[in-house]
């Protein structure tokens, strides 16, 4: 027997580390709890992989922002205009879309709907992926140290991007939405219609369980439904762009992400989330002409003269006070400005404290077919309808 | 003397320092996992596969070339989000069979070392499609041409890399 183990040691040492390897996926596989029966290892390899990535990309940006914001400063004025341009635009298109909003609340309140508010995101670097075709995750530069915890959406000005898988101290491993064991519930813009979006084995990302007699269109946009508990609703997810009978009763929905999951650089992460019926604002309708009014140059008011103090002596000239004067001049000038609005609003200084574009906080509903009117009220500064944009490299509660 | 097949009378064991047989697989996953992000196309590279190959082939002894494979195979498992140790076996075996052949042939030369790669590449995604999708129940999907485009790839980019590696190999 030992003379024979001697013989084939090389043989036999083969079958013993396959054996062990195979005894170790069977435990995983069986498993629910994966994570937790492999976590070590996975920390290890985590741990000397990432301080490089982490390294590489902190040069590379460094070096990126060094040359585009104190070098390469070419045609920014012009952009500045432009953006400053569009805030003004688009200040005067909150105020229209505003009343909407109101008036949504408004049902919603009666219908004790509730409405679900991004709250809190963490913006990420993505520094590195798993390195292999078959698993379609990457890594990001922000863990359970940043808050991060498992099953957090993760996603970019653009769409839904994935969620946080494992969450390890410093950084995270985020499953992407084209992978074959990721699922999102998604729904169709247009038609309303509620499928399952999952990744194929060819990283293509496919819209299920939607019936082949719905009308769907190439073109559709797919929204997140909601219904998953990770993603809030509302937010974009792809575009459909191939339609074919599938399996049984389903469409084979194909699905053009909205984000671009091979060129990721920066996400949010969305560790917040907050659900809370909608304020009703029982202030009237703010007008467009109102706001542009108020960046308008005002008089200031006279300070009050003391009567007592007033010289009596009949030679001494003392203007009278004319209280009425400033409020007369702004009336006057915030009329000319109703009427000259669509003249004014190229000029006018963008107002201040007004929300910057980019602002992540967006109401969504969790119920029915609210998210396109839930945009901010008037009444409230805190809402904006702007998307979430590429984020800082910091924290952007709000 | 082992029976070899070689244009010489005695196969050439190689060995590595500590330092190299450390940071050489640890490159080689920190590339693999880094430079996809940048440039989409450099995934059909296996650079961990190519780096088992060649220590196996260098240390022609099949237990260090099994070892070194299921530890690098391990280590690229944990990076992704599958269950470890499909990496593991494919690369165990490639380990086991690069230096087993690296004892009977001579694959020194870049012609050997291009089909030795195009060859264990081949073996090692066989082995590693059986795994995923036999014990672990993974749905992956086999096309021939991608395959095999991916091992002449593989193959043109460890004749180059073998060249480079050789620098840190210390004769035994």
């Amino acid at each position: 027997m030992e003379s024979v183990l001697g013989r084939y040691r090389n043989l036999t040492i083969l079958v013993g580390i396959l054996f062990l390897q195979v005894l170790g996926l069977a435990i995983q596989v069986k498993r629910s709890s994966e994570n937790e029966s492999s976590r070590l290892i996975r920390v290890w390899a985590v741990n000397a992989v990432t301080p490089f990535e982490k390294g590489i990309v902190w040069v590379q940006h460094g070096s990126s922002n060094l040359w585009h914001n104190y070098f390469y400063l070419r045609g920014v004025r012009q952009e500045n205009r432009d953006l400053r341009q569009q805030i003004q635009q688009m200040e005067i298109e909150r105020v229209r879309l505003s009343e909407d909003a109101n008036q949504a609340r408004r049902l919603q309140a009666l219908l004790a709907f509730k409405e679900q508010f991004i709250a809190k995101t963490v913006a990420a670097q993505v520094i590195g992926s798993s390195g292999s075709e078959q698993s379609r995750s990457v890594y990001i530069d922000k863990g359970a140290s940043s808050g991060l915890k498992q099953d957090m959406a993760v996603i970019t000005g653009d769409g839904v991007v994935g969620k946080t898988l494992r969450v390890f101290q410093s950084t995270s491993q985020v499953l992407l939405v084209n992978d074959q064991t990721s699922g999102v519930g998604a729904i169709l813009e247009k038609s309303r219609l509620q499928g399952v979006l999952r990744g194929t084995a060819a990283g293509e990302v496919v819209l299920e369980k939607v019936m082949s007699d719905e009308p769907v269109q190439p073109g559709d946009r797919v929204l997140t439904s909601g219904g998953d508990q990770i993603f809030p609703k509302g937010l974009p997810v792809g575009t459909v762009t191939k339609i074919s009978p599938g399996s049984e009763l389903f469409l084979n929905i194909r699905v053009k992400p909205a984000a671009d999951l091979s060129r990721l650089e920066e996400v949010l992460v969305i560790t917040q989330q907050e659900e809370r019926e909608p304020a009703v604002s029982d202030s009237a309708p703010l007008r467009a002409a109102d706001i542009l009014a108020e960046r308008l140059p005002k008089v200031p008011p006279k300070p009050a003269v003391d009567p007592s103090k007033q010289p009596t002596a009949a030679g001494a000239l003392t203007p009278a006070p004319k209280p009425a004067a400033g409020a007369s001049n702004q009336a006057q000038i915030t009329k000319a400005a109703g009427e000259n609005a669509a003249k004014v609003v190229n000029t006018a200084a963008p107002k201040k404290g007004a929300p910057a574009p980019g602002i992540t906080q967006k109401p969504l509903s969790t119920q029915g077919k609210a998210p396109d009117a839930a945009v901010g009220a008037a009444g409230d500064p805190s809402i904006t309808p702007a998307q979430p944009q590429p984020p800082a490299s910091q924290d952007t509660p709000h | 003397m082992p029976i070899t097949y070689t244009s010489r009378e005695q196969v050439e064991v190689y060995r590595f320092n500590a330092a190299a047989a450390i940071l050489i697989p640890l490159v080689a996953l920190f590339l693999q996992a880094f430079i996809p992000l940048r440039l989409h196309f450099f995934s059909i590279f296996d650079l961990p596969l190519l780096v088992v190959i060649f220590f196996a082939v260098a240390r022609r002894s099949q237990v260090s070339g099994m070892l070194t494979g299921a530890a690098i195979g391990l280590l690229q498992d944990s990076l992704t989000h599958q269950p470890i140790g499909i990496y593991g076996i494919a690369m165990t075996v490639v380990g086991h069979g690069a230096s087993s052949l690296g004892v009977k042939l001579d694959v020194e030369n870049a012609g050997s070392r291009f089909l030795v790669t195009l060859f264990f590449y081949v073996v090692h995604e066989v082995v590693y499609f059986a795994v995923a999708r036999g014990l672990v129940g993974l749905t992956l999907q086999w096309s021939w041409p991608h395959e095999l485009g991916s091992a002449l790839a593989n193959a043109v980019v460890a004749v180059p890399l073998f060249m480079l590696l050789d620098k840190f190999k210390q004769r035994a």
